[in-house]
């Protein structure tokens, strides 16, 4: 019998540090989309009852770092950190995604510069506060963007463009470094 | 240009994919007769002014988004869920 070893999106390409900008690679643990059919009370009270989180509102998040429920586009919400209980299954459609995205944590005083040369939407902490999230770009890569401290952002991309990511992630940071 | 996604807010165009004229929200019935399919398969309105028009949020929410735009100006004078267009609709 062969054992397969697992390897996660970034292996070998994080961390990386440039300039006060810090990439890491987070190994958040179960991802669980959740779609619901129309209305999503039932899926918000089942969520709420069993993992102690509200259905987020368009372009926000709730929970916390370990258990965090991220709106994911329309209707969609995808649950991090935590299996998802019995009870969800009932309200909408539950998707296991555990393998299929890559995702990193960018932190440090200019995450918001190198993020700015990457991405189509202002990210500055004056509008896009700790909780927010974002279904947008990075470069042309389809990607989840949510604000997780004064100067920590997660994001998340498809799995197979995790190279790309931190490419494209290398090279702002090395731009924004540059300007000292 | 930018176009107010009713759920994600305004953003660039760059994250829109664009459909075509609105007629996918008028399907025909079955039996409509082989005029009516023709026009709605074949047959568009080139007009200069007011148009209306469907975007899908392709690099955002994924939601379908019916446009009203001006194609002399390029003005959007309007922006709403093509789900609620439809469901207004029937």
């Amino acid at each position: 019998m062969v054992e397969l070893r697992e390897t996660s999106p970034c292996a070998g390409l994080l961390p990386v540090t440039l300039g006060s900008v810090t990439v890491e690679e987070l190994t958040p643990g179960p991802m669980t989309s959740l779609c619901v059919f129309g209305d999503a009370s039932e899926m918000s009270a089942a969520l709420e009852k069993a993992h102690g989180m509200g259905w987020p509102a368009p372009n926000r998040s709730t929970g916390k770092d370990g258990a965090r429920a991220i709106w994911f586009g329309r209707g969609e919400v995808m649950l991090v950190g935590v299996s998802p209980d019995a009870a969800l299954r009932k309200a909408g459609a539950i998707v296991d995604q555990s393998d299929g995205w890559a995702v990193v944590s960018v932190r440090g005083a200019a995450a918001v510069d190198v993020l700015a040369r990457l991405v189509p939407v202002d990210l500055r902490g004056s509008v896009f506060k700790r909780g927010q999230t974002a279904r947008t770009q990075v470069g042309h890569m389809p990607a989840s963007i949510t604000r997780t401290g004064a100067e920590a952002f997660m994001i998340m991309v498809f799995r197979s463009m995790a190279g790309t990511l931190v490419h494209d992630l290398k090279e702002a940071m090395a731009a924004v470094a540059a300007r000292g | 240009m930018r176009i107010d996604c009713p759920l994600c807010g305004a953003r660039d165009r760059r994250e829109f994919y664009y459909q075509g004229a609105a007629v996918m929200l008028a399907r025909p019935a079955p039996d409509a007769g082989e005029a009516a399919w023709d026009a709605y398969l074949h047959l568009r309105d080139n007009p200069a002014g007011q148009t209306r028009e469907l975007w899908q949020h392709e690099a955002g929410c994924g939601a379908w988004l019916m446009v009203t735009r001006d194609t002399v100006s390029h003005v959007i004078s309007g922006v709403e869920m093509a789900e609620d267009v439809k469901r207004a609709a029937l």
